[in-house]
Order: structure tokens, then C-alpha cells, then sequence
């Protein structure tokens, strides 16, 4: 059958036939088609967010939770500039996301029109790819193609621009596009997994390293299946952390600059170095030079250009790591790896993580493991950026893939809460935690005003310390206890800034039984922020200095 | 002193890549920006359609550099790069266009 449709109803369209139930965005004028159209979908709910960067982490939080590509949608201009720290922070993190954003009428681009600014220039460095639509006629191939380039390979945000010239102008369909799905991954080499495998056969103190690829390749099982057949000792990265359950007896939790001291002490032991799904990040490795210095490395990653860009593998494998995991599975040897295992054991005994306080409900550790207790494996746990995200990645019990959402690659203070209220929006039978503090919340405390809209089942936690905590913590060690601009002379009531915003909350501090207080505060179904003040003179601890090689972490 | 003839030098420390791209409008910042956001400098850029105009070539003369390897990956992965292949600098095709660049 043959339709006549406008661009923006032929957008919509696309959108319902790959599947999108629900977008997020901000109206203005160059997309005003394009809503107009949403308008009259029976198949896609709108979420309107209460700023674009905002819309960009809802749409961040769906695809974070669910594997599956998300849509945000922003006008021209302010709204498309909006938009990018999001983008960029998916481009970092691997995250598949489509932006769609309006533009000028294609007359009027280049002539500094209302609204105008390059978008497509813009997004270039911070997109996997984009696109600028030169005609209705496009969007047929334009729309179907930008889903796939996101979701194949290493996921990544695609941008749509689309002039609302062609969102207006109708055309004649007589035949739809398939949609955009994944392409195969390439196979990892037969010959590189035998090597690969008889290299992890041969090693006497093996370790393994997951990354955030493990959790997007959806091969967690496979990467647990593997360490325990051979019993490899495992860290994860910031975004691989849930790949493994990290008290799993051979999990090492996390890595790096606010890894235990027995992880990075564990890697500066290991003769080889297995690292999946990872890109030996600056804040994972410490000095670079230093990192796994007496390692061998396999290195299996799905983008080529990972291989050999910060560490020369001695065997690199381009491959979905899931099928590469799969297939080494089978070549590698049972081996119970007594000595190393017990020299594992030993240094988790003489370097062991210390949680002070994690008894006490009101300490930072003990809010987030009063937190976890009263949760289960089915939570998702979100966090903003800074003291408390680091705090969250040390001791929350994460044994799920896909149950930790976090800003790793660009930490971007502001993404925990839409990216919470959109991980609520994908799965709303889970309860869903964002740990936050209190720079990062005025980052994106509008969102608030959605959550209530929503009715989201989205539990904030507040931790406030009333300072910026990781600039404090860096200040107190590194520029000589000269604290500038770190400390909020000025707060917010934030009991009151959720109850003026539409959502419940509680304070800790004022709590009879801190404890009762926040079980009943997360029982209780739909939006709520919990607030707690913190000491601002703890610091994470480890520490690895800046410049400094891992295994010399400062703190206990 | 050891006296390198200029040419020679710049033959030892250049190369020539040759990428074949879709020939739309934003492909070349594609290209170029990946160069440019690492502050490495692109000496020489030459670009003309392919064909029936699908297609173009661009021709790029780079600074031999360690990071020239992990460049030539960032450029394979653009959905606009079709293929990219590394000549040294001694390829005829900037040498070529020498009689235009007299100062």
C-alpha cells in the first residue's frame, strides 16, 4: 500500500517498526514536525524530560538496562548543544543511543538563522557516526542505518539531524525499510584462540580482566565459566563491575586508581594478563608503563583499533568476546592453580579492603551497605559522579550485569539521575537506586520534576558532604590543604527541593532509626530522595596518585 | 654535519595514505578531525571524486609518527572510510604537484 507521508512522519514510523516504545527529548521549533507526528503514535511514549542533557541520560539509562539502542529526541541549537555531554558520555562508555535533533530548514543553514549551530560538526568527534539528512527520501535508508551502526560492533551513540524542511515535506511510500539490527561481529582467528589458550595453560599466575565489552557482549556467564575452570583470579573495571558477583572467591572487585590494595598488588604479580571487553583505561592502569609489568597479554576486544593502542598485546584477538570466550572455553585446561591461588588469598589477608565504619547506617560505607541489605540482586544500582560513585563500586555487593550504571569513560557529574529515571522508564518492575551527592544532584536536580511526572520507582540516595568531595580530597592531598572552590558556602534544603519538585523524602539525620527510616523510604513504591549527611574529610582510600604506578597506592 | 638533502629528510620522516571514502559533504571532517583532535598535523591533502562521483579518494601526506598505526584503525572504523592504504613518501602523487606550490 502506498502512503503519502511527511519526513517526520515517516521518522516516527521507523522508530515504532524498530521497536522504540518510549522516547525521551524536549520540544522546540525545528523539531516541532517530528512531535507533532509523535503526537499521533499510538506505539511510542514520550517521556519529556526538563532538560536536553537530561533526555540524553534517560535515553542513556534505557540502553544501559537494556542492551537495546535508545532514542532522545532535541531541537536545534541550544537543544542539540544540550544534548552532547551525553552523547559524548555514551561515546565513552560504548552505549548505543540515537539522537535525533532538529535543524534549520536546509535554506537557512549557513546563514546564522534562529537557532542555527552546526550540530553535525559538533557531534563528529563525540558520535560514532552521524548524519546530516539531505532529503526526505533519506530517512528511509538514513533512520534504519543509524540503529544498526549503533548497535553493531562496539555500541555507540548515532546522530540524526534532521532540517525541518524534510520533516515537513511529504513523500509517497510504498515500501519500508527493515530494520536496523546488529551485524555479526567478526570471529576471533582459530588459530589465536589456540595460542591464546595454551598461553593461559601455560601460565602459573594468570589474571583475569573484564571490561564493560563483557557486560555489552552479554558473556558475563562465559567470563565467570572460564575463570572457574581454570581458576584465573578476576578484576573487573569500572564498567565491567557486576560481570562477575564481586564476592565470588575469585573476584577481585575492581581495579585500579580506587582498587583494593591486594587487586592492584595481585596485577603487579600476575605473569599473564587476560583482558576481555577492556581498554586498559588511564584511571584502570595507573602509570601505564608500570601496569602488569612482569605480564604477558591476551587481549581480546570487537574493536581493532583497542588492540595495541596503550599496551602491545602478545596475542590480539578482534572479536565479539562472547564467541571468543566461547571458544576458548573449551581448549583451556582445568587446573586448581594451588600456589597462586593461595598467593591470592594471602595477599587479600595481608592488604585486605578496610570499610571503616560500615556497621554504623550513617557513615558512607554503612548508608551503601544498609542500602544493599535492603535490596536484592534485581536492584539496579545508579550513581553520579565523584566521591560517592567510588565509594558505591568498593562495597556494594554488584553480582548482576547490567544491575551498575555509571558514568566510567567521561564522568559526567549529572548523569545519575535521568539515567535512573530512564533505567526505572525500561524496567519498571525493578527498583532502581541512584547514589548521588550533593554537587552532582544541582547538576541535574530538574530531573526531579520528571521522576515525579513518571512516578518512577527511583530511590535517591543523597550523600552530602557539602563539598565537592574528590577536589576536596585531591586539594587536602596534593595542593597543600588549599581548598578553593570546593566548598559549598551555600545549600540547598533538599528535603524541601524534592517536596517542591512532586517527590517524597526523608532525612537520615533527622531519623529516629536511620535504619527503619531508609528500609521503609526504598519499601515504599515510586520516587523518593533519601537524604544522609556525610563526613567530608573521609577519602576514598586506596588511593593511586596521579602519575604513579598502581602498586603504589597511598591509604590504608 | 651531516648533511641530509631536504627532500631525503622529509622522505625518511613522511608517509602518504590514500583512503578511498563515500563522497558526501562531512566526510572530509570525518577524516581530518581524527588527525586534528590528536594535534597532529596533516601536511598535505588532495581529494577528487571517483567514477561516477560516489566514491572520492582523498590523499593525505602525514608526518611519520608512532601514533600513525592507531591513526590508520581510527580511520578504518569511519562508516564513510571504504578502504586506507599507507604508501611511503616517496609516491608520485604529492611529488607531482610540485610545479603548483613554488612559493
Amino acid at each position: 500500500m502506498t502512503e503519502t507521508l511527511t519526513g517526520a512522519q515517516i521518522t516516527v514510523r521507523l522508530l515504532e517498526r524498530q521497536g522504540i516504545r518510549i522516547v525521551t527529548g524536549y520540544p522546540g521549533g525545528a523539531i516541532l514536525p517530528i512531535y507533532d507526528a509523535l503526537g499521533q503514535s499510538t506505539a511510542i511514549r514520550h517521556v519529556l524530560a526538563r532538560h536536553e542533557q537530561g533526555a540524553g541520560f534517560i535515553a542513556q539509562g534505557m540502553a544501559r538496562a537494556t542492551g537495546q539502542p535508545a532514542v532522545c529526541l532535541a531541537s536545534s541549537g541550544p537543544g542539540a548543544t544540550n544534548l552532547l555531554t551525553a552523547i559524548a558520555d555514551a561515546k565513552l562508555d560504548s552505549i548505543p543511543l540515537v539522537a535525533i535533533t532538529g535543524q534549520v530548514p536546509r535554506a537557512m543553514i549557513g546563514t546564522d538563522a534562529f537557532q542555527e549551530v552546526d550540530t553535525y560538526g559538533l557531534s563528529i568527534p563525540i558520535t560514532k557516526h552521524n548524519f546530516l539528512v539531505s532529503s526526505v527520501e533519506e530517512l528511509l535508508t538514513v533512520i534504519p542505518r543509524a540503529f544498526q551502526i549503533a548497535a553493531s560492533g562496539r555500541p555507540g551513540p548515532v546522530l540524526i539531524d534532521i532540517p525541518k524542511d524534510v520533516q515537513a515535506q511529504a513523500i509517497e511510500v510504498s515500501e519500508w525499510p527493515a530494520p536496523g539490527q546488529a551485524t555479526p561481529a567478526p570471529t576471533a582467528a582459530t588459530e589465536a584462540i589456540a595460542a591464546a589458550a595454551a598461553m593461559i595453560n601455560a601460565a602459573q599466575r594468570p589474571l583475569l580482566y573484564l571490561g564493560g565489552g563483557v557486560v555489552h557482549s552479554g558473556a558475563a556467564r562465559l567470563a565467570v565459566d572460564l575463570a572457574e575452570k581454570a581458576n584465573l583470579p578476576t578484576v573487573m573495571t569500572l564498567m565491567a563491575l557486576g560481570a562477575m558477583p564481586v564476592d565470588h572467591p575469585l573476584s577481585l572487585g575492581m581495579l585500579g586508581m580506587h582498587g583494593a590494595r591486594y587487586t592492584n598488588l595481585a596485577l603487579d604479580e600476575c605473569d599473564l594478563l587476560i583482558a576481555v571487553g577492556a581498554r586498559f583505561d588511564d584511571r584502570a592502569t595507573g602509570k601505564v608503563a608500570q601496569f602488569c609489568r612482569h605480564a604477558q597479554i591476551i587481549h581480546i576486544d570487537i574493536d581493532p583499533a583497542e588492540l595495541d593502542k596503550i599496551k602491545t598485546a602478545h596475542i590480539g584477538i578482534t572479536a565479539d568476546v562472547g564467541q571468543a570466550l566461547a571458544a576458548l572455553l573449551p581448549a583451556v585446561n582445568e587446573n586448581a592453580r594451588q600456589i597462586w591461588v593461595d598467593r591470592i588469598h594471602a595477599l587479600q589477608a595481608e592488604f585486605p579492603f578496610h570499610m571503616p565504619d560500615a556497621e554504623q547506617p550513617l557513615s558512607h560505607f554503612g548508608l551503601i551497605r544498609t542500602v544493599a541489605a535492603c535490596l536484592d540482586n534485581e536492584a539496579i544500582i545508579a550513581t553520579d559522579v565523584g566521591q560517592h560513585q567510588m565509594w558505591v563500586a568498593q562495597a556494594y555487593p554488584l553480582r548482576r550485569p547490567r544491575q551498575w550504571l555509571t558514568s566510567g569513560g567521561l564522568g559526567t557529574m549529572g548523569f545519575g539521575v535521568p539515567a535512573a529515571i530512564g533505567a526505572a522508564l525500561a524496567e519498571p518492575e525493578r527498583t532502581v537506586v541512584c547514589f548521588t551527592g550533593d554537587g552532582s544532584i544541582l547538576m541535574n536536580i530538574q530531573e526531579l520534576v520528571t521522576a515525579a511526572e513518571q512516578n518512577v520507582n527511583l530511590k535517591i540516595v543523597l550523600m552530602n558532604n557539602a563539598v565537592l568531595g574528590l577536589v576536596h580530597q585531591q586539594q587536602t592531598l596534593f595542593y597543600g590543604e588549599r581548598l578553593f572552590a570546593s566548598q559549598f558556602q551555600a545549600m540547598p534544603d533538599f528535603i524541601m527541593v524534592a517536596k517542591g519538585c512532586g517527590i517524597a523524602a526523608v532525612d537520615l539525620d533527622q531519623a529516629a532509626n536511620p535504619c527503619a527510616a531508609l528500609m521503609e523510604a526504598i519499601a515504599r513504591p515510586g520516587p523518593c530522595l533519601i537524604h544522609a549527611s556525610i563526613d567530608a574529610e573521609q577519602k576514598v582510600y586506596p588511593m593511586v596518585p596521579p602519575g604513579a604506578a598502581n602498586h603504589e597506592m597511598i591509604g590504608h | 654535519m651531516n648533511a641530509i638533502h631536504r627532500n631525503e629528510q622529509q622522505a625518511l620522516a613522511r608517509a602518504v595514505l590514500e583512503i578511498n571514502v563515500n563522497n558526501h559533504p562531512g566526510v572530509m571532517s570525518h577524516v581530518v578531525g581524527l588527525f586534528s583532535r590528536r594535534a597532529y598535523n596533516v601536511e598535505g591533502i588532495l581529494c577528487l571524486p571517483l567514477g561516477n562521483g560516489q566514491h572520492s579518494r582523498i590523499w593525505l601526506l602525514v608526518n611519520e609518527d608512532g601514533r600513525l598505526p592507531q591513526m590508520i584503525k581510527q580511520l578504518e572504523k569511519l562508516e564513510d572510510v571504504i578502504t586506507v592504504r599507507r604508501h611511503g613518501a616517496d609516491h608520485a602523487v604529492f611529488s607531482q604537484l610540485e610545479a603548483f606550490f613554488q612559493a
